[in-house]
Formats: structure tokens, sequence, C-alpha cells
């Protein structure tokens, strides 16, 4: 099987998402998937572009399709990130439907020397070609190594399913494929009322009271149905999740601790690879204790360097009084 | 179906965030059942629910609905949009809303739109999104002293390799450029003939 990828911004090296990349390599090669990374791919535009200039955020995304469409004759493109695409695929769907619409961005794309004829190109998720195309029973062949003993909660968010006229293959309401996944592969896997909500996306930089309330209801949700473990097929849910777990915390005086990880570590766990072929261990929230659980030892991270004691007072100096206690700390 | 002038502008402030909006939103439809606002998860932080604001909207309250916090505190998570009983494409809506208000410059608080244009001016720069340049540049705007309640993670996230110094450009910034200035144009040209030049 082969398929042009769209890694988006949060996957590449150096970002927040990366070990969902190095994730989807490491499990792709043994079931026989190749990705051709489409050339001088841009940015989506997120949630952003949409919200200043309608015109300039189609023609933000049609360029990448375009270029897609020039990928090895490939004409369906992987996209790991659920919000990349919904984007490309809505905006592929819009320009299909709207024949003045995408007269308009092709004289745009005209300018910068491209075309892309509406429909070329069909954006897919990551987690719809794992399930549909390569199937669970292929999965369920390449692993070595039961999950038995995790409880999972397993978190859809939203642009994967919803809306669900672009192409979507699971419940808008509540998705299935990923408990599945999860399942075949030994896990044991939470009923998670809150598998389909929303972790807030942008909102943790506009404003806390209604980030940190969304991302409290999807980490305690977990928490209460004794899920050891959340796992996540979105970069940006992941983030949100895992990296503002503790800030969460300090804002509602909470102590909650669960760790987030990608559906593809998970497999490439049960696929027998190392954790951190797999990017384990650059999660914020510890997801050691968890994977002990299935006898995964995940490599400490490297000691934090102990800055060097430096005496406070130079031993020359006056004695000073001593509080009891702190005696043998004085010297 | 919309109500169009003799000179191709829609006539009322229903037909223009109708015609503004791409594929066929279906505003003119609602019911106002509420289904919308009940689904919405960050419904609590919002001045009027979207119901209210779709009311409001056929009212021709145009100033009050471009001045509401509603669109900006929407999350994009499109419940609203697959409950609907009518089918409107509420979250589209809001993006429409959002570009309305930015444009007629209405909305007073500053901290949502700002996000959105510092996004945009690493990917009009760069072809792609610079998290850490993003997350600076809207932080010591808007909340200089956050960056210590995230210390912790931002350490993290830097010791873990997840966090990049450099923004990555692509190769083809001049036809990016030259793209994204043609399509401003054509988007100021459709914007003067479905707000008669009033926004």
């Amino acid at each position: 099987m082969r398929y042009s990828v769209f890694p988006g911004c949060s996957l590449e090296k150096g970002a927040a998402g990366y070990p969902y990349w190095q994730s989807m390599e490491a499990i792709l090669k043994p079931l026989g998937v190749e990705l051709v990374e489409v050339d001088d791919w841009n940015c989506c535009g997120a949630t952003e572009y949409i919200a200043l200039n309608r015109m300039a955020a189609y023609s933000l995304i049609a360029r990448t399709l375009a270029l897609a469409a020039k990928t090895d004759g490939l004409r369906e493109m992987v996209a790991p990130c659920s919000a990349c695409y919904l984007n490309l695929s809505k905006a592929d769907k819009y320009l299909t439907d709207d024949a003045a619409l995408a007269d308009k961005v092709n004289v745009a794309l005209g300018a910068g020397g491209l075309h892309y004829k509406p429909g070329t190109v069909k954006t897919r998720h990551l987690l719809d070609v794992i399930v549909n195309d390569v199937g669970y029973k292929a999965v369920e062949q390449q692993a070595t190594k039961s999950l038995a003993g995790l409880r999972i909660a397993p978190y859809y968010g939203c642009l994967l399913t919803r809306p669900a006229v672009y192409g979507q293959t699971d419940s808008p309401e509540y998705p299935t494929a990923l408990d599945k996944l999860m399942k075949v592969l030994g896990a044991e896997v939470v009923d998670y009322p809150m598998k389909a909500h929303c972790c807030g996306g942008h909102m943790t930089q506009i404003s806390e009271a209604s980030a940190f309330d969304m991302i409290r209801r999807l980490v305690k949700g977990a928490a209460d149905y004794h899920a050891d473990i959340i796992v996540t097929v979105c970069p940006m849910c992941q983030l949100n999740l895992d990296g503002f777990q503790g800030a969460m915390n300090r804002y509602y005086k909470g102590d909650y601790h669960v760790p987030v990880l990608y559906f593809t570590q998970m497999m490439g766990l049960a696929f027998g690879l190392d954790a951190a072929t797999l990017g384990i261990g650059a999660e914020i929230v510890d997801a050691r204790p968890a994977l002990s659980r299935i006898g995964v030892q995940v490599p400490p991270p490297e000691e934090e360097a102990k800055p060097a004691h430096k005496p406070r007072r130079p031993k020359e100096a006056l004695p000073m009084p001593v509080m009891p206690g702190s005696e043998e700390v004085e010297q | 179906m919309q109500q169009v002038a003799s000179n191709g502008t829609p006539k009322t402030f229903l037909d223009q965030v109708i015609a503004a909006t791409p594929g066929n939103p279906h505003l003119e439809m609602c019911i106002q059942c509420g289904t919308c606002g009940g689904s919405c998860p960050s419904g609590p932080d919002m001045e009027h629910t979207p119901r209210d604001l779709f009311a409001m909207v056929r009212a021709g309250m145009k100033d009050q609905v471009l001045r509401s916090n509603t669109p900006w505190y929407c999350v994009s998570c499109y419940y609203c949009t697959v409950r609907c009983p009518q089918e409107i494409h509420v979250t589209d809506l809001m993006y429409t809303l959002k570009r309305m208000s930015v444009k007629s410059k209405l909305y007073d608080e500053s901290i949502a739109p700002d996000f959105s244009k510092t996004f945009i001016f690493w990917v009009e720069n760069n072809g792609r999104s610079f998290e850490l340049g993003l997350m600076a540049q809207h932080m010591l705007r808007h909340n200089p002293f956050g960056v210590f309640k995230i210390a912790d993670m931002g350490v993290g996230m830097v010791t873990k390799g997840r966090i990049g110094f450099t923004p990555k450009r692509i190769k083809g910034m001049d036809g990016l450029h030259a793209i994204l200035a043609k399509a401003k144009e054509i988007e100021a040209e459709d914007d003067a003939k479905i707000m008669g030049g009033a926004a």
C-alpha cells in the first residue's frame, strides 16, 4: 500500500507531535505501508487562517493539494493530524461543490504557477487507513506482545469524526474504531464517555478558564474510569491533555496523573518495538508507571544536571546563628 | 434563499452572512431549538449562545453580533453542526462571523483575534507554523506572566526535544507569497460585493 503523506507542522522534527511521526513510521514499515512525503507542503492554516481570510485560507490549502496531486501519481494522501485532515478534506469538498470558489482559488494558485482540479486528491486520516485499508487482522498478525493488563481510554477528539460529511468513516457521536484497534492488541478498553469531546484546541492561549475546564473533563473522565492511559489520534489533543495537565492541576488544585500516548505508540509496543524508537519518554506526564503494568521498561530520562553546591558564605566569615536541624548543612 | 439587491449586493445582514460562508450554510432554516448551545463545550463562556446569535443575525443586529465574544469562544468541535436538525453549518458560520468582526473592527477584546494573526504571521512568512515563535510572541503580548505557570511544561518540552528553536521554511516562498497576495485581492473584491463596501 502506497500513499502520499502530509506530515503537518506539529509532526515535524522539533515540534510537539514528533513522537507521533516517529511511532507512525515505525509501525507502518512492518504493516507494509509506504508513505511518500508531499514535496514542499505548507501549513494547513489550522483553525486560524479561516478566521481571518477565507480566500487565503482555501488557497493555502489548495497549494498543498496541488503539490500532493503531483506526488508520484498517488491519489490518496494520509494526514496523521486530525486538524490537518479536516482542513484538507473539507477544503477539497467545498472546492468540488462550488465551482465559483474553485475558479477563484485557481486564479490565486495561478499566481504561484499552480493549478488544482478539485477532487483529485483524497485526504485520509491515519487511523482510517490503518483500520480500513490495513485492517484489524493484519494488525493482529503483527502483534507479538499483548497489551493485556493495561486499561486504555480511547480518545478521538473532534475533527477525526466531525462534521461527518467529508468522508469520515466513524460515528460522530460514538466512534469505535480506536476501541476495536486497542482490543485487538489485547488491551482492556474503557467505555470512555468523553471519547469524542473537545480538548479545547487553541483555547489554552486565549482563555485559561475555558481551556482548563475542557482538559479537566477529559482527564477526570479517564481517571474516574480507572484508565491507566489515554490514547489519542491527534497532536493537538496530545499536547493539551499531556502538556497542560500540570497547569490544569494547579488551576483546579487537583492531582491527576493520566499519561497520554498516541495510538501508534501503543501499536508499536504491541509489535515488540522498543520504547525509544516509538518516541515514548517524550511525554510530560510520566507514562512509565502505566507501561510497567505490561512489562515495558522505558529508560529513565537522563539525570538532570544538579547545580554544583556553592557555599553560601565564605568559611572565614563570622559565625551566624544556626537553626536547629540544619547544623550538618552549615558544617 | 438570499435576497439580493439589483446591484448584486445581499440585502440584509442575514443574506450577507450567508453569502460570506462557503457552501450553503442553511442559516435561514434555523428553528431556534437551541441544540447548538446545548451541545457546545464552551457555551458557558459565550455572551450569546449560537441560537441567540442567529436570532440576532436575522434581526439585523449587526453591531451587537460582531461585538459578541461568541464566535471567538467557538472551539471548532462541530458537535452543533452534526446535531443541528436543520443541518446548519454552525461552525462555518462562526468562522464567517470571526472574519466579519475582525474586518469591521467591532470586537473590542484582542486576545483571540491576535492569536489567529500571530499564528498566520509565521505561516505567511515561512509557509509553516512555528510553535515556539507563536507561543513566545502571543504570551509576551497577552500573558507575560503566564510563562511561569507553564514553566515546568516548557522545560519538559525542551529537554524532551519537543520544541524546535528555528522556524522551518518552505522552498516555494515566492510562489506562496504570490498566491496569498492574489487570494487577498479576490477576498477584498468579494467583501466589497457582499457588504456593499460597508465592511
